[in-house]
């Protein structure tokens, strides 16, 4: 009865990371070796760092997303941001003599320009975050364009190759950079009060207000977090094709990084917001692209495959079937004392 | 009413005064050569926008074969709008021009404004992209033809590895023409010989970082390069994302895997001067000299092919570093 309870409490928390394990064990029964890992010159070698390794700017990003949905806003601008932090890397790195340091600093800057220029319309001027990020989310990618001509400018830098594809303890050097991003947005988000205000704004502004809650300021450094956040995932894809790509760099991806959130359970509505699972949401979107593309799956069914498998994820977290499953659930272990059942369910669900 | 309803259009119009004055010119000069005449041509260009560096040495190429032929090119940059290329047109034909270059954005939606052109007897080539319109509304297609690029890379990696190879395919986007005729013009070779095999195949989507990502999982799929003798990818930009992916596997590209991709784009021929790339299919983007013949050759009452082949030639290492420092 005690392990039930404890299943029933943490459901939210079990789904997300029940189904990245289920779709990691299927994938392994189809694609053998998908689970090995080996040493190669010094660092991890297999599948599931592969995951790792190309989850990192989607996670990036899902990061920023995940803060900015908890005010209850959305940025639809990250791609564009991506493009243009990517850009600015490579143009800097080829045509100055800017230390790398400089150049990265720089490439963090622009993101947070766009940032503030989300934050600025929708804090400022009210308006709707879907709209103020979509006009970033167009013009972006023509600026990105702008600063490298059109042309993919390819780029030599020992520390970006590092950052792009080093490897730091057998793990890439990005995944570290990531883990290090998380670790500190959880620490300020969830033990500092800043977290508690940011949702508070998401789910009530007004209310928030009354409580002497700066919500403007708040509502403004969220889409900065989230520009500075695709700043860094544009670095890092820059640096792994080692070369910017302006029409394709982080293309779609806000629309991963929003599922993801959405994934760990967070309402779009704002104010409550789970970022670890949220990770575990971009974990679990990246191990299907991974497991499809070693399944050897023909190309045209990728797209139809990921969705509905995330269609079935999704399906599992909605709270109705969750109600269903338990009633079976309940039902079944119950079966012997049927008037118990109807004041047990009862007492859970109170 | 009565003069409204005898007036002509005024592409009509037009049309009747350039032909009437080509008359007049070759019945007074006859001894006027026809290279000179034609030194008469204005030719409308409608281009789809600038967004690869293909396009843009497209269009430049384009523009000094005019120039070479001392032809009054109007040229229209459309920024990927059919609406921008459908007014572009109307207002070549509106000017009169004696022939319009179209590069359409998409396949359909054509019929209209063709039908215009063709009213006005001005001859519309198509260039490196088909409509889905009635042949009968066009002159000519001036394009490659993406299946013979890709039986072409796959009978030199026929002749390069005597017919035995197990081959790992990065498709280009899942749908595009590009991407299905390049696959069958590659597989109807290689049907050919019983030893050689697609092992792998997934959509890169034509990007650099798709192309990575798709041969890592390769890598990892068939466990290192023992099992993989070549790599075929549909364009360029994959290719060399893959290579990215082999070099940080640790396997060599061109010792351990063959690389053969389409397109030429200036980066994989720096890639096969250094070794890490065997060869590669022009996507010819020199147009402008078959599209203008056509032109001319209608003027003359001549036959025209309804698909012009432009294709271009194969590519190997030993021109490569030259390739690249002309085309950079």
């Amino acid at each position: 009865m005690k392990k039930h309870n404890f299943l029933h409490k943490h459901q939210k928390t079990l789904a997300p990371l029940l189904s990245l394990v289920l779709i990691i064990l299927v994938t392994a029964s189809i694609t053998p070796g998908f689970l090995s890992l080996r040493i190669v010159d010094g660092h991890l070698f297999g599948s599931l760092l592969d995951i790792l390794h190309r989850a990192t700017p989607t996670a990036l990003v899902a990061l920023g997303m995940a803060v900015v949905i908890g005010t209850r806003g959305i940025d639809l601008s990250v791609g564009a941001v991506i493009a243009i932090s990517g850009a600015v890397t490579a143009v800097l790195t080829v045509n100055t003599d800017f230390p790398v340091w400089l150049v990265i600093l720089c490439a963090l800057g622009t993101g947070i320009i766009c940032g503030l220029w989300n934050g600025i319309l929708v804090s400022v001027f009210n308006i709707q975050p879907i709209v103020a990020t979509l006009i970033l989310m167009v013009a972006g990618r023509g600026i990105a364009q702008m600063i490298t001509e059109g042309q993919i400018v390819t780029f030599h830098s020992d520390v970006l190759d590092a950052i792009g594809n080093g490897y730091f303890l057998a793990f890439p050097i990005r995944v570290w950079i990531a883990i290090g991003m998380i670790a500190l947005t959880v620490l300020v988000m969830r033990k500092t009060a800043l977290g508690l205000f940011i949702e508070a704004v998401g789910a009530n502004v007004r209310a928030s207000r009354l409580v002497g809650i700066e919500a403007r300021l708040l509502v403004l450094s969220a889409y900065v977090f989230s520009g500075f956040c695709a700043a860094m995932s544009g670095i890092i894809l820059a640096a792994d094709i080692r070369g910017a790509d302006a029409n394709n760099a982080g293309l779609w991806l806000e629309l991963d990084a929003i599922l993801a959130v959405v994934l760990a359970g967070a309402s779009l509505a704002g104010g409550r917001i789970y970022l670890l699972l949220t990770i575990v949401g971009v974990l679990i979107i990246q191990t299907l692209t991974t497991a499809i593309l070693t399944s050897g799956l023909p190309a045209q069914y990728n797209l139809v495959v990921k969705a509905t498998i995330i269609l079935a994820v999704l399906l599992i977290q909605s709270p109705k079937t969750r109600q269903w499953l338990s009633g079976i659930f309940l039902k079944n272990k119950n079966a012997g004392s049927a008037g118990k059942a109807s004041t047990d369910k009862g007492s859970t669900r109170a | 009413m009565q003069s409204l309803s005898v007036r002509p259009s005024l592409p009509w119009l037009g049309a009747f005064k350039r032909k009437a004055v080509l008359t007049t010119f070759s019945v007074l000069l006859p001894v006027l050569s026809a290279s000179a005449m034609a030194a008469d041509l204005t030719i409308g260009f409608s281009q789809i926008g600038s967004e690869s560096g293909w396009r843009t040495s497209e269009t430049e190429s384009i523009k000094a074969e005019a120039e070479r032929r001392g032809y009054d090119l109007k040229f229209s940059d459309a920024q990927q709008k059919q609406e921008n290329q459908i007014k572009a047109v109307r207002s070549f034909i509106a000017q009169g021009v004696d022939g319009i270059l179209l590069a359409p954005v998409v396949e359909t939606g054509w019929d209209q404004v063709l039908k215009e052109a063709q009213r006005a007897k001005i001859p519309v080539v198509l260039i490196d992209r088909g409509v889905a319109a009635d042949p009968s509304l066009y002159l000519t297609k001036v394009a490659s033809d993406f299946k013979e690029e890709g039986a072409l890379a796959a009978s030199w990696l026929a002749a390069k590895t005597n017919g035995r190879c197990n081959i790992v395919e990065l498709q280009g986007s899942v749908g595009s023409s590009a991407a299905i005729d390049r696959k069958t013009g590659f597989d109807s070779v290689i049907s050919n010989f019983p030893n050689m095999t697609i092992t792998r195949s997934q959509s890169g989507s034509f990007t650099r970082a798709g192309g990575k990502e798709v041969m890592e999982s390769f890598l990892k799929a068939e466990g290192g390069a023992k099992n993989i003798c070549a790599l075929f990818a549909h364009n360029d930009d994959m290719a060399l994302g893959a290579i990215l992916a082999m070099k940080e596997a640790g396997v060599k590209p061109t010792k351990d895997i063959l690389v053969v991709s389409i397109d030429a784009v200036p980066d994989i021929f720096k890639a096969m001067a250094d070794g890490e790339a065997n060869a590669t299919i022009e996507l010819n983007p020199h147009l402008g000299g078959p599209a203008f013949d056509a032109i001319l050759a209608s003027q003359d009452g001549k036959k025209v092919d309804k698909w012009i082949k432009a294709n271009g030639p194969l590519y190997l290492p030993d021109t490569a570093a030259a390739e690249y420092a002309k085309r950079k």
